[in-house]
């Protein structure tokens, strides 16, 4: 039995209602429940759920409606009092801020009128427009929103291009500014390595090896994930590198991206090889075979990261850093218990994951996606679980740990299953403590498989450093505890695990040539907005999730909170009379 | 338009607000201001147009006691009678230059404020304030409250009228507006500070007045005692400068909010008197003992034209005395509440400066596409009164403009300028 509850006007960001959906979910004798913002777009989730009613139906943009199936219709007044006191705990613990939080972009630039970067976490469908108006204003958009078109996208590069600022994104999971993390991020030392990287979690995973190492970032500019694709032809990604090339305290410019378009991989290169400063750079699935010029070409994450601080350090770099032994002694495997599974929170790292074991499958190195899977051959599987197969309605799997859980079990009751690989992504928007709340499914997974008579492999990376807000030595400690193999990288755990299974990667040993000038000329000099958005702290308008505010709040950053809603309560005449009545 | 841009036409707007100079220059009986009040029986009521059939218990109820107060009827029975078979002619206030409380029930022989916009040349009116308990304006009829409309008739506007002669220039309204901001007052909910300087201005030309010692000595003392008496001459103030605003005919701000306990209605800049209306909202807050929340009327007056002005609920913050009585939590939540407001208005006013609001300047220009884009309704602090005629008031609080209004004002305004079909 459906039964409907609607408030009124009382609106709540999605990613709060989500965790208050888990939060209600654990309620005995409820068959299921959804919390969401009663939009057109959530009625139909609501509607695939098989949780639609009249009531529903009725409700309005910036009603909250929640609707629970069960067949005792007394907890309904308890569902209600558990929301209330969920949202309230909310209101009392959010009430000490100390920051000014407004609802529009007016208030917002005379808040802080110093302001220039906008951080935009807004729906996509209303993102593009946020960043126009941030561009406006005048300001560089951080853009973590993604379903935002590539024409959209476009539009937006070109014209900060032409203002002379920067879009990082969309789909920019991270950043890091003047050592300010932006949306999920580590607290990194600040140093001479600056990254520009087309991937969050590559980024995160170069950055924290790096401050691992005993090096550090001065800046970490994301560019989203499409931005050497055509057709945006690395706008963001030339502009970062201009950037930081003009930025003194810089020494040592990292690239990471997936593999560009050839053209586009082209012009990059051209403007890297015109660099006075060594570059490092990372095409994911690209098995350099030799460093050209200034450009170190690298085939890992973890290799970036070793040859940036090599070059930092003033060390000869190395012809490689990926080959080491990896032999995990007595890795007892039963009959017929072959195959690995990767089930990974960040994307990046599960398509490194899945190129190397391609690699030593002797499948090449290319990463496809079907449907969220980045590797699945002969039941060997690497899975990106905060793919958007697995996050509608529901929290990305660095947040939330239900889906990886699952994954977890069925991998462990999988009779093939040798090897489970798995991240644990720190830092700001993470979770607070996903070991402790992935070790349960683990334990469960390593206890099903030996009353199969099997022993499960658990092989585990940390990303983050130590001053990360969750602890990473407690981290790696816990998971040790538990029988978990934890290696220094993501490099590491896939070779580790592959090693189990009795294979390995061949690396190549890269040789130093000296590179070809292209003999084109490239402008080198960047807008003065981006010159000081590079040398100065960035003063942040956060448009969107509040909780992201807390790393600008730790670090001292000057910001402004904008409380966003969709415009006109996502009235799309209204939306449309007002852009008219200009 | 002849504006480049809709924020320009705002601009110009709020400038004709901020260069607006009223002055308190008069009271006279309604009928010498309004001329439609000599053609026959014509009442004035709140808000926008409505049928007596639709109106909610206090205004009725005052149609009643002005029926009486007039002489056009002996009894309440026989009031209601003429009343209900249309023999009573209704004006809104808004359209003949004036703004009522509450029910804002304005009969031809009522002493009315006249302030008067120098910069522009128009007047606005409103009728006196009654004091608490069973007054006309929350549907009181009773043969006490004849009788105070009585005397205010005879002794209190006349007094009233002969000590501004006296004063030769009127009294400037900005200037004891800017100075009771200081002291406390919002001018809806709180307006004892501006009385008093109201009395202070006024009191050493009406012990000039000739006149019956006795009557003389009423009148200081119903001025002392009425809290709220500068709320009526606030209203008259905001419209006298909210119509002067009318004029720029452009731009999304609002030149008027009222509600007649039926509808709420607002007016937008760009256009001109034409009226939006969406159904009101029962205001929410704190009763006396023995009501509740049962007892509220649904959301009447004209008395919003304060907070069109930029001060009544939009300038909470102004009057933390009255913060939790109009249902707010306390000095917090009074300042959430006027930073939430000045979200949705154009500027803000450097006349009013706000020393609790660190000397930020009252809400100036409700724009109408910031309503609409955010979502956020104008507060209103109000009186409560008790929804069956004659039980006077019950509460106060505060309610919201419902949205409404202003996405059908902005929806015509953009039809009229071709932008939209």
């Amino acid at each position: 039995m459906l039964h409907t509850i609607i408030k009124k006007n009382s609106y709540q960001d999605s990613i709060n209602l989500m965790l208050l959906t888990n939060s209600v979910s654990t309620m005995e004798g409820l068959n299921k429940v959804q919390i969401m913002m009663a939009t057109p777009a959530n009625k139909d989730i609501f509607k695939t759920a098989g949780l639609h009613t009249p009531e529903l139906e009725a409700a309005e943009s910036n009603d909250m409606a929640i609707v629970v199936d069960t067949d005792d219709a007394s907890l309904i007044d308890k569902v209600l009092e558990k929301v209330d006191q969920y949202l309230q705990d909310q209101s009392i613990s959010n009430k000490k801020q100390s920051f000014e939080t407004v609802r529009t972009w007016d208030k917002a630039v005379d808040a802080l009128p110093g302001a220039n970067v906008a951080m935009i976490s807004v729906p996509g469908q209303y993102a593009a427009d946020e960043a126009d108006k941030a561009l406006d204003r005048g300001l560089h958009v951080f853009l973590f929103s993604d379903n935002v078109s590539i024409e959209d996208e476009l539009r937006l590069k070109q014209k900060a291009h032409d203002k002379g600022l920067l879009v990082m994104g969309p789909d920019c999971g991270t950043g890091i500014l003047d050592g300010v993390p932006f949306a999920f991020a580590n607290v990194v030392n600040k140093g001479r390595i600056g990254i520009v990287g087309a991937s969050g979690t590559g980024i995160q995973e170069v950055s924290t090896i790096i401050d691992r190492l005993g090096e550090g970032v001065s800046h970490a500019i994301g560019t989203g994930g499409r931005d050497l694709k055509d057709p945006i032809g690395a706008i963001t990604m030339m502009d970062g590198i201009r950037a930081l090339e003009n930025h003194s305290q810089t020494e040592i410019i990292t690239i990471i991206s997936k593999p560009p378009a050839e053209h586009v991989r082209n012009e990059v290169m051209e403007l890297l090889q015109s660099l006075t400063k060594p570059v490092v750079a990372v095409f994911l699935g690209e098995k350099p075979e030799q460093y050209v010029g200034n450009v170190y070409q690298a085939y890992t994450l973890a290799e970036t990261a070793y040859i940036a601080v090599d070059l930092a350090k003033g060390n000869e770099v190395k012809p490689d850093y990926n080959a080491g032994d990896f032999t995990v002694e007595n890795a007892d495997l039963k009959e017929g218990q072959r195959t690995l599974k990767g089930l990974y929170s960040g994307g990046t790292l599960a398509s490194e994951a899945a190129i190397l074991i391609s690699d030593a499958l002797g499948l090449g190195t290319h990463i496809k996606n079907e449907e969220g899977y980045v590797l699945k051959h002969e039941g060997h599987e690497v899975v990106d679980l905060g793919d958007d197969k697995y996050t509608q309605g529901k929290p990305h799997p660095m947040i939330d740990p239900e889906t990886r859980s699952k994954f977890i079990e069925e991998a462990g009751a999988d009779s093939s299953t040798a090897v489970i690989l798995l991240d644990f992504v720190l830092g700001y928007g993470s979770h607070d403590d996903m070991a402790s709340a992935l070790l349960p499914s683990i334990k469960k997974a390593v206890a099903t498989a030996k009353e199969d008579g099997r022993t499960l492999h658990v092989v585990a990376t940390v990303c983050g450093t130590k001053n990360d807000p969750q602890s990473y030595d407690g981290h790696v400690k816990a998971l040790k505890e538990a029988g978990i193999i934890v290696k220094e990288t993501n490099n590491e755990a896939v070779r580790t695990a592959l090693s189990i299974v009795g294979l390995q990667v061949e690396d190549n040993q890269k040789k130093h040539v000296e590179g070809e000038k292209s003999g084109k000329e490239f402008d080198l000099s960047v807008s003065d907005e981006i010159a000081s958005l590079v040398s100065d702290r960035p003063r942040v308008i956060n448009v969107g999730l509040k909780g992201f505010t807390d790393a600008l709040a730790d670090t001292g950053t000057q910001f402004v909170q904008y409380d966003w809603r969709p415009i006109a309560g996502g009235n799309a005449r209204m939306a449309k009379i007002l852009s008219l009545l200009k | 338009m002849k504006y480049n841009s809709m924020d320009e036409a705002n601009k110009a707007v709020i400038d004709k607000i901020t260069g607006s100079a009223p002055f308190l220059v008069d009271v006279v009986p309604a009928k010498e201001k309004v001329k439609e009040l000599n053609e026959g029986k014509v009442l004035l009521h709140a808000g926008p147009p409505i049928k007596w059939e639709d109106m909610t218990g206090p205004m009725q109820g005052s149609c009643i006691g002005a029926s009486l107060y007039e002489g056009w009827a002996s009894s309440p029975e026989e009031a209601e009678k003429q009343l209900a078979a249309g023999e009573v002619k209704f004006i809104p206030c808004h359209h003949v230059n004036a703004v009522g409380p509450m029910g804002g029930i304005t009969s031809a022989n009522m002493p009315v404020f006249v302030v008067e916009n120098r910069t522009d040349g128009n007047e606005a009116y409103c009728i006196m304030n009654e004091g608490i308990g069973k007054v006309l304006r929350f549907g009181a009829n009773s043969q006490e409250v004849i009788d105070r409309l009585k005397w205010m008739q005879n002794v209190l506007g006349p007094t009233i009228s002969k000590a501004l002669k006296l004063t030769e220039d009127g009294l400037n309204l900005n200037v004891m507006i800017a100075k009771a901001i200081t002291m406390g007052d919002e001018f809806h909910q709180r307006n004892i500070a501006a009385s008093l300087i109201f009395l202070k201005e006024i009191s050493p030309f009406i012990v000039q007045v000739d006149m019956d010692e006795t009557d003389r000595k009423d009148v200081i003392q119903f001025l002392a005692d009425t809290d709220q008496f500068f709320l009526n001459i606030a209203m008259a103030t905001g419209k006298a400068v909210m119509d002067a605003a009318r004029q720029i005919e452009a731009g999304t701000v609002v030149t008027a909010m009222c509600r007649n306990g039926k509808d709420f209605g607002i007016r937008i800049s760009g256009m001109g008197d034409e009226w939006f209306t969406a159904p009101v909202n029962t205001p929410q807050g704190l009763f006396f003992t023995g009501y509740s929340q049962e007892d509220a009327n649904p959301d009447i007056g004209d008395s919003a034209i304060t907070e069109t002005f930029g001060v009544g609920g939009m300038a909470m913050i102004a009057a933390p005395g009255v913060t939790r009585f109009v249902g707010a939590g306390g000095f917090d939540d009074a300042l959430a509440t006027s930073n939430e407001m000045a979200e949705i208005c154009v500027s803000q006013n450097s006349n009013f400066t706000i020393p609790t609001w660190d000397f930020q300047g009252a809400c100036l220009g409700i724009d109408a596409r910031k309503v609409v884009e955010t979502g956020i309704e104008p507060v209103i602090n109000t009186g409560i009164a008790h929804k069956k005629a004659g039980m006077g008031q019950v509460g106060a609080g505060t309610v919201r403009a419902p949205k409404e209004c202003f996405e059908k004002a902005l929806e015509a305004y953009a039809i009229k300028l071709g932008l939209i079909e």
